[in-house]
């Protein structure tokens, strides 16, 4: 596997209006991670190793092999998405949370990191063909729905 | 097999490899003699691209006889689908979730 080129992330940043005590429950009990994000396996404990599971997607299992990096309650939460096996495109991204109290409720922050860029210079050597690329590309998407 | 999309652009950049991987596309299998015949270009140097082609996972191949025939893999194109974009439009609608979540517990 490659480790080269620019790595991309993904940032939200929400004001909500409940304490971080409260949000903290909703990110690390398996119970209230199922109601909004996903069936899990999840333990706030650095080095578990849990699943994620969705409905499968063409080139995607629908499974995410996760593992707890960083539990600081109720400021930072850390695990990384996925360990290459999942996907067509062997995705390993990092996902953390920061939670801070303002205003009476929390600024949440979600971060994933790691998206791997198509690099720049292949882009460009491309040309003309990639017009052609994403036709076929929409046919594959037209072929498995 | 796991194919970095870097992989696949550099095996689509070339724009033989990307005629070769239409025409497969477009007219379903085709034996190497057949591929040469149209391409203005050598046996070997074809052999060649198919070879960069089935290692990007772009193509497959299959022995008959004593001719070697290619596919196409049109699916070894969806890692170039973009994970940020289905990430984005994923996290947008997890975290209105969340704060649904939020609003129904007690404390």
């Amino acid at each position: 596997m490659s480790d080269s080129g620019p790595r991309r992330s993904l940032v939200f940043e929400r004001q909500m209006k409940h304490p971080p005590e409260k949000v903290w429950r909703a990110l690390t009990e398996s119970y209230l991670i199922a109601e909004w994000l996903m069936e899990n396996d999840f333990v706030p404990k650095v080095g578990h190793r849990f699943t994620m599971r969705a409905v499968p997607l063409p080139g995607w299992s629908g499974i995410v092999n996760c593992e707890v990096l960083a539990v600081e309650p109720p400021h930072r939460l850390s695990y990384r998405w996925g360990d290459g096996t999942e996907s067509d495109s062997g995705l390993v991204t990092v996902v953390t949370w920061t939670l801070t109290a303002r205003d009476g409720g929390t600024l949440v922050r979600m971060e994933q990191s790691g998206f791997r860029a198509p690099d720049e210079l292949a882009f460009k050597r491309m040309g003309k063909g990639w017009p052609r690329v994403l036709e076929l590309l929409d046919n594959v998407a037209a072929r498995t729905n | 097999m796991h194919v970095q999309p870097d992989h696949l652009f550099a095996a689509l950049a070339d724009p033989t490899r990307r005629s070769i991987f239409e025409r497969l596309s477009r007219d379903g299998e085709q034996p190497v003699r057949a591929l040469t015949a149209g391409a203005g270009v050598s046996q070997p140097a074809i052999s060649k691209h198919l070879n960069v082609l089935k290692q990007a996972g772009l193509v497959r191949d299959r022995r008959a006889g004593r001719e070697t025939h290619y596919s196409a893999n049109p699916k070894a194109l969806q890692p170039l689908v973009d994970w940020l974009s289905f990430y984005a439009a994923f996290w947008s609608q997890r975290l209105d979730e969340l704060e649904d979540l939020l609003d129904r517990m007690d404390q």
